[in-house]
């Protein structure tokens, strides 16, 4: 891409309007700060090379086309001092991004906590076409809703009671993938309040492209208090549960309370002993 | 007797798919009835399907290529017509949800294995034992075998248009997606026997280039480093995908029989793991990408230095780097799934891995740079896609870099992010080096050069369509848009979506201007005809040869001083020598082989029975391709003599050929530069500069 449309791609991303739907290159916590840090520091890095590159490239072109006549040295095919140039200088930035990766792939690791203090123990559980979020120490559950009280540590656990899935919340953080039988782990942390959203990207049947789910972020109060309503909708029980695994894709949010003691790890169970471990009959 | 096949299997479940299939139908009875009426069945069997020779084989897996490029196409551009229409919840736009997935999955499917690698295989086919100095391939047999494999693999994709469903898994097609409990159909299976068929054909391939390059180089090419570097890149890449497509078909091979026979290799339950499977898929797949791309850096390779009249620059780096590809190709595979909940150690050993990679890249590109610097560029089409190659391909590689830093993955995998990153490194890497390729050896094998104008016209749509198409990609992604969406919710996506959508529209008149560039060039092809055989003022041994070349190649197998043998001769002015009527020696060619072909018709009936579970034709296939590959063991005739008189009169008559145009007694074509072995046409350059100056 010639460098004039970069800049006109980049200048439409953060035209005005375009804000919301902006998805990582909005962040709203530190992962996802971090993330996009790491976009434009790479970018940065590689320009050293790239724009040599396009330089070349277009003088070149231009200069020793056959009609131009310039200096045509048809025997010239090696010279060290060249070639050294142009193995050390991308292996240098290759050693520079290299050494980002090593550091910030360990500071950001999705199963490291974000912030310091109590996590909020979520437990998401992909279905056939929605998210099943399990807070249990909250006594509570919803799905397609993604309740996150802003500044506390999140850490999700993921499993799926279906086919892979994967779930992020481009404003807050990258993905981990969900699968049946096993338990993966992303932490997040949102900064201030605000309604997000988040979704599976990884292809799961008919009703994949509607799998997106709200993440409201709000204050630790305000938060208090959606759970508090959250705790007197109608109990997750097993039938509940079964009814919803089954039950048609919904991208509805739906709040629960009670959800039954030790539901995910059942879930997860389940693909362990498929004789026994059966929580919904086929019928 | 026919195991799953029921009438549920006809494709009339829809309006789209009942016209696909209705066009696959009329296009099947319009070319039998067109080969009827012509009276080409006999030609189309005795001069090309049961043709042994490498230059014929590589032309029909570049034919296959073509064709099969054309479907892919129009189902990118029914999906980019979706989600340019695809704002909203549920059922907009013209397409289902369901169709969409047979659509994605199908076009990625297509693309790689009945696109790109018939593509590159038949390129490599075609030019690698020229330019070696070579009479064929080393196994001309199983030659044909592996190309009639693989068109027996496209024919399944084709089948499932018309008889039941492709899958709805990608072209990666995870389980537990595309296992039984949640896919019990024929889909999935179509894919799986579809890929293996391919991938049979591809190790059998790359067995067979490596071999040829080891055992068939002529005189002087022990000396490796003299090889032109389209050769090393043959040899790599064949080496990788011999080393690689086992992966593949143990995979799918074991997919189907978890699918079929209940085993459980990938369920998700009964000690089986699917997380096993990506691990051997992507083992394959990431050596896959490199499969790709070397054979068209080689393209590059040679059409810079062609058409900057030059050697080329660092053609000792350029093997080292493509050497050091080729093995780092399978350091790096874990970056494929990143998010699926490795170790922060692991993650970062396999970034860092991946990113070595760009430096060879990397030095390339610089390569190819330094090439054209100091030369004398002639842009002919061929020329045009490389520099298109070098100017774009290079995003590509930034955002390789990027989505090899495994936090910022996280961000974007499984994104448009991704599918606008590995499209920039297919489009413009490998698939204009294939389009330049065979712009460049065109003439070679059909003795005219394609049409200038509408090759032009073609490179500047598909140019400006892949940037329209693959941008607004790239910042969708970052956005949060999945891949594989045929609706979405966020109606902001739209105008990127309608100009990705308009991007498609440039691509296909790309594709239109290439139609009409054949249809022009066969028609005008007495104006365009190559009559010396060097179309380009090319360097190195193919462009000896006549175009096209004698099914022998060459009468005498030239011996090599030296690199860029050719150039060098013309350069020396001992291009055309008088032949030496006692160098020349009775030789052996392979005679054709009908066993080929019906290999692959077997093996196609074996697949689609597996797939249907039509158990006796499996076995009847099964044992029909057995017996005759014992039949043909037992075959004493497998060769046919060409007398030593006829390579010299055949090798006299070029060199006639070439003094009559030298004269300017035939041809109307380009004006003759070399001939008669007095006037090589760089020095008669040279000259004429020095008058100049």
């Amino acid at each position: 891409m010639p460098p004039r449309c970069t800049v006109a791609a980049l200048a439409a991303i953060w035209l005005p309007g375009l804000a919301e739907a902006a998805g990582a290159l909005s962040p709203n916590g530190p992962v996802a700060e971090a993330q996009l840090g790491i976009l434009l520091t790479a970018l940065g890095l590689m320009a050293i090379v790239v724009l040599p590159v396009w330089l070349l490239a277009a003088f070149v072109v231009l200069r020793y086309r056959s009609t131009a006549g310039q200096t045509y040295r048809p025997e010239e095919d090696f010279d060290l001092k060249t070639d050294l140039v142009i193995w050390a200088v991308p292996a240098l930035i290759v050693i520079a991004i290299g050494t980002i990766v090593w550091t910030r792939t360990h500071q950001l690791d999705p199963y490291a906590q974000v912030a310091p203090g109590d996590s909020l123990r979520i437990q998401a559980v992909a279905l056939d076409w929605k998210w099943l979020f399990i807070y249990p120490d909250l006594g509570i559950a919803t799905v397609n809703e993604l309740a996150l009280p802003a500044g506390t540590n999140a850490e999700i656990a993921l499993t799926s009671d279906t086919v892979i899935n994967s779930l992020i919340v481009p404003g807050l953080a990258g993905q981990i993938m969900a699968m049946a039988g096993m338990r993966t782990e992303l932490n997040v942390v949102a900064e201030a309040p605000a309604l997000m959203w988040g979704r599976n990207t990884q292809y799961s049947g008919e009703g994949f492209a509607d799998q997106e789910f709200r993440v409201p972020v709000t204050s630790l109060e305000d938060f208090a208090a959606w759970a508090e309503t959250a705790r007197r909708a109608r109990p997750l029980d097993r039938a509940a549960y079964c009814l919803l695994a089954t039950e048609e894709a919904t991208s509805e949010p739906r709040r629960y309370s009670a959800p039954e003691d030790g539901l995910f790890k059942a879930i997860m169970m389940q693909y362990m002993d498929q004789d026994r471990g059966r929580l919904c009959s086929d019928d | 007797m026919l195991g799953r096949l029921s009438w549920d299997a006809s494709p009339f479940y829809g309006v789209i798919p009942a016209i696909a299939a209705s066009v696959v139908i009329l296009a099947a009875i319009a070319t039998i009835v067109l080969l009827t009426v012509t009276r080409r069945w006999r030609w189309l069997w005795s001069e090309w399907l049961t043709s042994l020779d490498h230059k014929k084989i590589g032309i029909m897996y570049v034919v296959l290529a073509e064709i099969m490029l054309a479907r892919a196409f129009i189902e990118a551009a029914l999906m980019r017509t979706q989600q340019a229409l695809g704002a909203g919840a549920g059922d907009v736009g013209p397409v289902g949800a369901e169709h969409f997935a047979q659509l994605f999955s199908t076009h990625g499917t297509i693309m790689i294995f009945f696109v790109l690698m018939p593509f590159m295989t038949g390129l490599i086919n075609f030019a690698m034992p020229l330019q070696i100095g070579a009479r064929d391939m080393t196994f001309p047999w199983m030659n044909s075998i592996a190309l009639m494999l693989t068109i027996g693999g496209a024919g399944l994709v084709m089948a499932s248009l018309v008889i039941g469903k492709f899958s709805t898994g990608g072209w990666t097609g995870y389980p537990n997606f595309t296992g039984a409990a949640v896919n019990p159909g024929v889909g999935p299976d179509y894919w799986i026997w579809a890929l293996t068929l391919g991938g049979a054909g591809s190790t059998l391939s790359g067995i067979n280039i490596v071999a040829t390059i080891w055992k068939e180089r002529t005189t002087g090419l022990d000396h490796l480093m003299w090889m032109p570097l389209f050769c090393w890149t043959s040899l790599c890449t064949a080496l990788l995908m011999i080393f690689a497509f086992p992966a593949l078909t143990v995979a799918t091979v074991m997919l189907w029989l978890d699918r079929t026979f209940g085993f459980h290799f990938f369920t998700q339950a009964d000690g089986g793991n699917m997380m096993q499977y990506v691990n051997l898929f992507w083992m394959w797949g990431h050596p896959e990408v490199y499969i790709l791309i070397l054979p068209a850096f080689g393209v590059y390779s040679e059409v810079i230095g062609t058409f900057s009249s030059k050697k080329l620059f660092g053609y000792t780096s350029l093997v080292w780097a493509t050497m050091a590809i080729a093995v780092l190709s399978f350091t790096v595979w874990l970056h494929h799934f990143f998010t699926m909940g490795a170790s922060a150690n692991v993650n970062a050993v396999f970034g860092i891995a991946t990113m070595v990679i760009a430096v060879p890249t990397g030095v390339k590109v610089y390569d190819w740079l330094l090439t054209m610097r100091h030369g004398r560029l002639r842009f002919d089409v061929p020329m045009l896609y490389a520099v298109g190659f070098i100017v774009t391909f290079v995003v590509g590689g930034v955002t390789g870099v990027l989505m090899a830093i495994p936090p910022f993955d996280y961000v974007v995998h499984n994104s448009t992010f991704l599918v606008a990153h590995f499209h920039n490194m297919v489009i413009p890497g490998s698939l204009f080096g294939m389009m330049a390729g065979a712009t460049f050896w065109f003439p070679k094998a059909f003795g005219f050069r394609l049409d200038e104008t509408w090759g032009r016209r073609g490179f500047w749509f598909w140019i400006s369509g892949f940037y329209l198409a693959f941008m607004p990609l790239y910042v969708l992604g970052l956005f949060g848009m999945s891949r594989r969406m045929a609706t979405y919710l966020h109606p902001e996506w739209q105008p990127w979506l309608i100009a990705a959508w308009a991007g498609a529209g440039l691509v296909g008149c790309g594709l239109i201007c290439q139609a009409i560039m054949l249809y022009v060039s066969i028609r005008d092809r007495e104006r365009l005809r190559d009559i010396t055989g060097d179309a380009w003022d090319g360097r190195t041994l193919e462009w000896l040869a006549p175009s096209p070349p004698p099914e022998w190649n060459f009468g005498v197998r030239p011996v090599v001083t030296g690199r860029d043998e050719f150039g060098e001769r013309k350069l020396n002015d001992e291009a055309y020598p008088v032949p030496d009527r006692t160098a020349y020696r009775d030789i052996e060619i392979p005679a054709n082989a009908a066993t080929a072909p019906l290999i692959g018709i077997f093996a196609f009936l074996f697949a689609f029975a597996a797939i249907w579970w039509m158990w006796w034709l499996v076995w009847i296939s099964a044992g029909a391709i057995v017996l005759l590959v014992l039949w043909r063991s037992m075959r004493f005739s497998l060769h046919r003599q060409i007398p030593a008189e006829t390579l010299y009169q055949a090798d006299m008559a070029h060199r006639r050929t070439i003094l009559a145009h030298a004269d300017g007694d035939i041809g109307s074509g380009a004006p003759m530069r070399h001939a008669r072995g007095t006037e090589g046409y760089l020095a008669r350059e040279r000259r004429e500069r020095e008058d100049r100056a």
